[in-house]
């Protein structure tokens, strides 16, 4: 791509990665959460394969690939924290902990200290979101065409 | 076989129509006993003020596993369809 558009896209990859961290880190307080916030970040893979090309990310590959392990097995152990009482049972909230704080019932300002497992949750949900979304964006820019602008 | 295709597409948009007709009201579904459950108690059962992200997580989290299968799916279905086939 021009000159135009690669500047562009360096400027823009960071904000747009930070805003969707940002949705994944408040998906228990605000409207988002994993599966969003991962796919603004894997939007940011995309303007990077687009304006970079997908040969220049040929190595980031690897890296995709082992962050979507990581997530889908962060989400299956966090899912059997709670096997004492069942699958999936929310084994950290309200138990004064990592993210144990309990919230004032009704309407409230919202706290981040919330939530159990469910902050956790959404970080390797987004994880697994950006590594699967973003690693297909540049498989289809790998394999797909044979120009390679 | 003319009239059978008109009458056939009379039949079909009739009951668009009647379906269109009369739908329930938006906003009034038949049985409330789930949403309310969810609504009344995400706060102090699962401590989350999201109660989208509680159903999401918490109540429904078996949901949310089959969804990050299919992502996982998605792509294997992509790289199986566009990887060059040594011959």
């Amino acid at each position: 791509m021009s000159v135009v558009v690669r500047t562009v896209a360096r400027l823009l990859l960071a904000p747009v990665a930070i805003f969707g961290a940002y949705v994944v880190m408040h998906g228990h307080v605000t409207p988002g959460g994993g599966f969003q916030g991962g796919a603004v970040i894997a939007s940011a893979i995309a303007l990077a394969v687009v304006a970079f090309g997908a040969q220049r990310l040929r190595k980031q590959k690897e890296t995709l690939s082992v962050l979507e392990d990581v997530g889908a097995t962060a989400f299956a152990v966090l899912a059997f924290l709670g096997i004492g009482v069942t699958f999936f049972y929310n084994a950290l909230a309200g138990t004064g902990g990592l993210f144990g704080q309990t919230v004032p019932i009704g309407p409230n300002p919202g706290a981040l200290n919330t939530g159990g497992l469910l902050p956790l949750m959404n970080w390797a949900v987004g994880l697994k979101v950006l590594a699967g979304l973003g690693s297909m964006v540049l498989l289809l820019g790998l394999l797909g065409g044979d120009d390679d602008r | 076989m003319r009239w059978l295709r008109i009458a056939a597409l009379l039949v079909v948009f009739g009951f668009l129509l009647g379906a269109a007709v009369w739908t329930r009201p938006f906003g009034e579904p038949r049985a409330t006993g789930m949403d309310d459950h969810f609504i009344e108690r995400s706060q102090e059962e699962v401590s989350a003020n999201n109660t989208v992200t509680a159903v999401l997580f918490d109540y429904r989290g078996f949901d949310t596993l089959g969804e990050a299968t299919v992502l996982f799916c998605a792509v294997l279905g992509v790289a199986l369809v566009l990887r060059r086939w040594s011959r």
